[in-house]
C-alpha cells in the first residue's frame, strides 16, 4: 500500500474510532487517536499476521499494553479482516466482542489481555523470552503508554529483556506527553526517556509517530543482543483540531456535536 | 523428622519435568528456599529466575502459558499472592492461563522471619478468584501429588507450601482427588476440617476428645477451592458441630471457605481456630502456633464447647 492510501486509511479508521466512541458513549479518544500510524506500521508495514488465522504459531505478537486505547486496535483489525466491521458499533456494550479493554478470548487477532498498565508489556516480554525458549522467529512488538511508563513493572520487564537478550523484542512508546491529570511535566515526569531505557540496555530511536514509513523503517533497523526501544512522537488526539493536545480528551466520549464536527474535519461521512 | 513440604515440591518438579517437556519453572530470586533449585540445576534451560521483581514474573509466566508452555512459579507466599495479587488476577486468573503457582514460606511457620514474612492472607486473596484451584498438602506425599494433579489440570492453580519439615500423614495409595476432602477419622460428635499443617494438631485433638468420650471425626481439607460442598455438609449433617483448623486468618481462609457452605444449609454449631484477625511475628513456629491458638488443645477445647 502506498503511502498515499495509508494515509486515506488513516483518516478513516480515525473515523472508525470516533463513531465506536460516540455509539457507547464511553471510551478514551485521546491515546486511540494517537497512535494510529504506531498500529498501521505494525499491522499494514512490519508485523507477519494472517487475518484467517489469528492463532497462528508462528504470527508475530502485537501487544496493545496502553489497552485503553482498544478502539484503535479494534478498528485496524476489523480492516484486516479479522471480524466484520460491523462489529466496531458494539464497543463496550454488554455481549460484545470488543470489551472496554482488549480481551485475547473474545476478540480475534488480540493476542493478549491488556488494560492495567505495566502488564502487557511485561507479558510481551514473557511472549518474547518463551519464543526464544522455543526456539522460534516471531516478533514481539508491546506498544506503550507514557502515563503507564510511570508503573515500575515496566521497568521490571525492561530489565528482564535486556536480561535474557531478547533481540526479538521491541517496546514503542506513544510519547503524546499527556495523561489523566495533565501533562507527564506536571504529573511524574518521564525525564529522558530514551536514556533511560538505553541505560536498561535497549537500542533506541526516535521517530515520527505518525510518519508510518519512518516508524516501519525503525521498526526494521536490525539489532542483536539486545531489545529494541521506539519512542514515536506523537499528537494526543491527532486529526481532530479540538482533541489535540487537550488531555480532557484522554477518556471522554464526543457530544453529537462534537462528533459530527470531528467527522467534518476528517472529511468522512457520518456513519460513514 | 520428615522432609519438608519445600523440598518435595522441588523434588516432584524434577519428577514431572522429566515427563513433561513443556514444563518450565520460575522462581524470584528465592530458589534455594523454594527449593526449584533442585529444578534449575536439572533442567538449567528450562528454568528462569527474574530476580527480587514478582510482577513481572507473574505476568511472563502468563506470556509462556500463551506460548503453550506450563510455567510452575515460586517465591514466598506473601510476595506471590499479596505483592504480585494484582498481575495474578488480571493477566493470569482473568484469562484462566495454565499457570501453576507453588508459593512456600507460608503462615506462622516461616517463624523468625516475622511477621513481614508471614503470610496469612494468600488463601483469602486466591479464593477470591473466579477459576483458582486451590492446594493446601499436609506432607510431603501429598505435595508431591499436588503438583502432578496441578500439572491435569487447564488452568490456574495455587499450591501452598509450608517450609518446616514434617512427618507424611498420608501414603502413596491415599487418594488426592482435586475438591474431594478425605476423612482421616471417622466419628459421630464433632467433625474437625483442617488443612496442611494443622492435620496433625487436629488428629491429637481427636484423642483428647475421645478421652472425654466425644467422637470426633477428622477431614483433610486439601483442595480449598473448589470446597467439598457435599462432605461438608454430609459431616455437618452427621456430627450436629464443626470446627475449622488452620494456619491463615480466619477471614478468607478455610474457615470462611465453610462457613460460606454451612450458612443457610446446615444448622451445625460452628467454630473456627486459625489467626484471629492478627499479623504474625517473630519466634519459633511451634512457641509461634501456641500462641496464636493452632493447637490440638485449643482444638479440643473449640469442640469441647460447641458439644456443651
Amino acid at each position: 500500500m502506498n503511502s498515499e492510501n495509508l494515509d486515506e486509511k488513516a483518516r478513516h479508521l480515525r473515523a472508525d474510532i470516533l463513531r465506536m466512541l460516540y455509539t457507547c458513549q464511553s471510551g478514551h479518544p485521546g491515546g486511540s487517536l494517537s497512535c494510529v500510524e504506531i498500529l498501521m506500521a505494525l499491522y499494514y508495514k512490519v508485523a507477519r499476521v494472517d487475518p484467517a488465522n489469528p492463532r497462528w504459531e508462528d504470527r508475530d505478537r502485537i501487544v496493545l499494553s496502553k489497552g485503553h486505547a482498544c478502539p484503535a486496535l479494534y478498528a485496524v483489525l476489523a480492516d484486516k479482516g479479522f471480524f466484520p466491521r460491523e462489529d466496531l458499533w458494539t464497543l463496550r456494550q454488554i455481549d460484545s466482542r470488543l470489551q472496554g479493554h482488549p480481551d485475547m478470548r473474545k476478540t480475534p487477532g488480540v493476542d493478549v489481555n491488556t488494560g492495567s498498565l505495566g502488564q502487557g508489556v511485561s507479558i510481551a516480554m514473557g511472549l518474547a523470552l518463551a519464543a526464544k525458549h522455543k526456539k522460534a522467529s516471531y516478533k514481539v512488538y508491546a506498544v506503550i503508554g507514557d502515563g503507564e511508563s510511570q508503573e515500575g513493572l515496566v521497568w521490571e520487564a525492561a530489565m528482564a529483556a535486556a536480561h535474557y537478550k531478547l533481540d526479538n523484542f521491541t517496546v514503542i512508546l506513544d510519547h503524546n506527553g499527556l495523561q489523566i491529570d495533565g501533562s507527564n511535566d506536571q504529573v511524574m515526569s518521564l525525564g529522558d526517556i530514551m536514556a533511560k531505557f538505553r541505560a536498561f540496555g535497549f537500542e533506541c530511536f526516535r521517530v515520527d509517530g505518525h510518519d508510518i514509513d519512518a516508524i516501519g523503517k525503525a521498526l526494521r533497523e536490525p539489532v542483536a543482543g539486545k531489545p529494541k526501544f521506539l519512542c514515536c512522537e506523537t499528537v494526543k488526539g491527532k486529526g481532530v483540531s479540538f482533541m489535540e493536545n487537550n488531555f480532557a480528551w484522554h477518556g471522554k466520549a464526543p457530544s453529537k456535536e462534537e462528533y459530527v464536527a470531528a467527522m467534518k474535519e476528517l472529511g468522512v461521512a457520518v456513519n460513514g | 523428622m520428615g522432609k519438608s513440604l519445600r523440598v518435595a515440591y522441588g523434588e516432584a518438579l524434577v519428577e514431572l519435568g522429566a515427563k513433561n517437556k513443556d514444563v518450565v519453572v520460575m522462581d524470584a530470586d528465592l530458589s534455594h528456599a523454594t527449593m526449584t533449585h533442585a529444578f534449575a540445576e536439572k533442567y538449567p534451560d528450562r528454568f528462569y529466575n527474574f530476580g527480587i521483581a514478582e510482577a513481572n514474573m507473574m505476568c511472563a509466566a502468563a506470556g509462556f502459558a500463551h506460548s503453550g508452555l506450563m510455567p510452575f512459579v515460586s517465591t514466598f507466599a506473601l510476595f506471590g499472592a499479596g505483592r504480585a495479587y494484582e498481575e495474578i488476577r488480571n493477566s493470569v486468573s482473568y484469562v484462566n492461563a495454565n499457570v501453576k503457582f507453588g508459593f512456600s514460606h507460608s503462615g506462622l511457620s516461616v517463624g523468625e522471619d516475622g511477621g513481614s514474612h508471614q503470610s496469612i492472607e494468600d488463601i483469602s486473596l486466591m479464593r477470591c478468584l473466579p477459576g483458582m484451584t486451590i492446594f493446601v498438602p499436609c506432607d510431603p506425599i501429598e505435595t508431591r501429588k499436588a503438583v502432578f494433579a496441578a500439572a491435569k489440570i487447564d488452568g490456574p492453580v495455587y499450591i501452598r507450601v509450608a517450609r518446616p519439615p514434617v512427618e507424611d500423614i498420608t501414603d502413596a495409595k491415599t487418594p488426592f482427588v482435586p475438591g474431594k476432602a478425605n476423612v482421616l477419622r471417622d466419628g459421630s460428635d464433632v467433625c474437625i476440617l483442617a488443612a496442611g499443617l494443622m492435620i496433625p494438631y487436629a488428629l491429637r485433638a481427636a484423642e483428647y476428645l475421645e478421652e472425654d468420650g466425644i467422637h470426633a471425626a477428622v477431614v483433610n481439607v486439601h483442595t480449598i477451592k473448589p470446597i467439598d460442598r457435599d462432605c461438608i455438609l454430609a459431616m455437618a449433617d452427621k456430627c450436629g458441630a464443626v470446627v475449622t483448623a488452620e494456619e491463615h486468618s480466619i477471614i478468607g481462609g478455610l474457615g470462611s471457605a465453610v462457613a460460606e457452605v454451612l450458612a443457610g444449609n446446615s444448622s451445625a454449631k460452628f467454630a473456627r481456630v486459625g489467626i484471629q484477625d492478627k499479623f504474625g511475628r517473630s519466634g519459633r513456629p511451634a512457641d509461634l502456633f501456641a500462641a496464636y491458638g493452632l493447637t490440638a488443645e485449643n482444638i479440643a477445647a473449640q469442640c469441647r464447647k460447641l458439644k456443651k
